[in-house]
């Protein structure tokens, strides 16, 4: 449905965009992740039209949105940053503007307003003029706006800024429901929003794409995935780290926590990274080791997002002084 | 057909914003008072001892000059304010739907204003009997002259995303498309200055005096219409390059 290929942007000598290249096809949840100032905006701009790219192109539904961009505008739903609505309106007029601007008239429209007045809980606020919404409601009067021709495509940019926790999980659940009939690209901070309804994530830093994959294959780039953490009792750290270390599977042990009575250690394996033998494998080993102690908790790391997320995107500076 | 039918949504999203704020009721009250002001006391509407609207047009270029300009401010720089910029240019519409149905309705909400000064037609033609078609002619030339105001602040209007500057900017050029034309100006610049006539003649033709003059004698002269609907296509193609600008970034 979407296709980006190359698309650059550039802000006088600021190369905002430098080259990002992908494609999302119907039924998938493209999660976009990325530092402030990253280029996703820019790129979700671009995307919809708004503004025009440096070079490279966009194409929705087969449309090209440099050469026919109306057609590829009317498949496309979308929901700026900030979520912006004209606060002079009231909800159900700005909603029957946005219908009528997507051609939508008499019932069809009366319809649809109805439709996401309801998926979107906007009847208490109805008639209430926009200007005095909370941020909350008018988030999703915004997004209402959106989805009002129940587009093919939908571009959602932080759907979930400045939202109450249930109002989150709403909009996610609306999302990743949503998800199966559509493409969907939406971007965001928040790295759990990523596991709950991304299908496949995209992490840009300045301006290019620096990983691609379901959160799956991404939490898998973390120093952590596949270690185990172990708690023991019965025993003291440097016996304990001893005793691992001579085991072939394991590479290095690190003791996190020694208490009197029990002792916490995070065990790598040998063949880290995303080529690891069967994840069970180290912890097999590790419990065949550990008799004659009391194992309190004994479990395989997935390893995180943000731990990923915080590695590919920091500045290599950064990097070197927290090490 | 669809075309229209984006410019009709436009405008009147556009102008039901307009009547949403008590800013557009003080507007119209204003002008009204202030029309009335300057025909019966500036302009001498008893003293002239003639049943014409003469002197309730002749103050239009100024009363416009300050009206017009706060009318058409938030055209654009409120969109860009706010960020519904952002969705209206990302709806299946061209650019130039978008500019055409906000300045349409504006021009209607000044048309309007306009339109309420029907007492004082009413006035005169109770007081005596004046050349009707004059007065139509008058009322035609006098909205030209208002969307050509219009026009120049939906142009001004999209340079900032502040009003006053937007407003500002609007009043001097407004002023400058009065002044050049403006007798004491063209007097200076023919016997003070010592300029050649056709010069001057040829920097008064850029005036809306010169031209809103020929509607004041109930002259419907196609010259000074076409002068009126350049500025406008103008002023409202300039605006689109603007916007078109300010994406570019």
């Amino acid at each position: 449905m979407i296709t980006v290929q190359n698309l650059a942007k550039t802000f006088g000598t600021k190369r905002a965009v430098d080259g990002i290249s992908f494609s999302v096809e119907r039924g998938e949840v493209l999660g976009f992740l990325g530092p402030n100032g990253a280029g996703k905006s820019t790129t979700m701009r671009m995307i919809t039209g708004f503004i025009p790219p440096s070079g490279g192109t966009v194409s929705v539904g087969g449309f090209d949105m440099e050469e026919n961009p109306i057609p590829a505008k009317r498949l496309i739903g979308y929901l700026p940053e900030n979520a912006p609505a004209y606060t002079d309106m009231t909800v159900h007029g700005f909603l029957s503007f946005a219908a009528e601007i997507r051609g939508l008239r008499g019932e069809a429209k009366q319809k649809a307003v109805n439709r996401v007045v309801e998926m979107c809980f906007l009847e208490a606020v109805l008639h209430q003029s926009v200007d005095t919404l909370s941020k909350g409601y008018r988030h999703r009067t915004c997004f209402a706006q959106s989805i009002i021709h129940d587009p093919d495509v939908l571009i959602l940019d932080e759907p979930t800024d400045g939202l109450d926790p249930n109002q989150k999980h709403e909009v996610r659940t609306l999302i990743r429901k949503m998800g199966e009939k559509k493409a969907i690209i939406f971007s965001t901070h928040i790295l759990e929003e990523v596991d709950a309804v991304c299908s496949r994530a995209i992490i840009i830093d300045r301006g290019k794409i620096v990983a691609n994959g379901t959160p799956q294959q991404l939490r898998q780039k973390s120093d952590w995935a596949g270690a185990v953490t172990l708690r023991v009792n019965g025993i003291n750290g440097s016996a304990l780290n001893q005793k691992l270390s001579q085991l072939s599977t394991v590479k290095k042990v690190v003791v996190l926590k020694e208490e009197a009575t029990s002792v916490t250690a995070r065990i790598f394996p040998k063949t880290g990274g995303p080529n690891a033998a069967p994840s069970g494998a180290l912890a097999q080993s590790i419990a065949d080791a550990a008799q004659g102690w009391r194992i309190e908790e004994l479990h395989t790391e997935e390893g995180r997002l943000d731990d990923v997320f915080r590695n590919i995107t920091m500045p290599d500076t950064v990097k070197e002084e927290t090490k | 057909m669809n075309a229209w039918a984006n410019i009709r949504t436009i405008a009147k999203r556009e102008l039901s914003a307009y009547f949403a704020s008590p800013v557009a009721y003080v507007v119209i009250v204003i002008f009204l008072l202030l029309t009335g002001f300057f025909t019966f006391m500036l302009g001498g509407f008893f003293e002239r001892g003639e049943a014409s609207l003469v002197s309730f047009f002749l103050w239009h270029p100024w009363l416009y000059l300050f009206l017009v300009p706060a009318v058409g401010m938030r055209l654009w720089s409120e969109e860009r304010r706010q960020g519904t910029m952002e969705l209206l240019l990302t709806m299946p519409i061209t650019p130039w739907q978008a500019i055409v149905g906000k300045f349409l309705a504006s021009w209607l909400f000044l048309a309007i204003a306009l339109a309420l000064t029907f007492p004082i037609a009413c006035t005169v033609n109770y007081l005596g009997s004046p050349d009707n078609g004059v007065i139509f002619g008058s009322y035609v030339g006098s909205l030209l002259l208002a969307g050509s105001y219009l026009a120049v602040s939906s142009m001004t209007s999209a340079m900032t995303r502040n009003q006053v500057i937007s407003f500002i900017i609007s009043v001097v050029i407004c002023f400058l498309l009065i002044l050049v034309g403006y007798p004491p100006v063209t007097t200076f610049l023919y016997h003070t200055l010592g300029f050649g006539q056709w010069f001057v003649e040829t920097v008064a033709s850029f005036s809306v005096m010169t031209h809103f003059e020929g509607f004041q004698k109930g002259i419907l002269d196609s010259r000074d219409l076409i002068f009126f609907l350049s500025i406008m296509v103008f002023a409202l193609f300039t605006t689109g390059v603007i916007i078109r600008g300010h994406r570019a970034g």
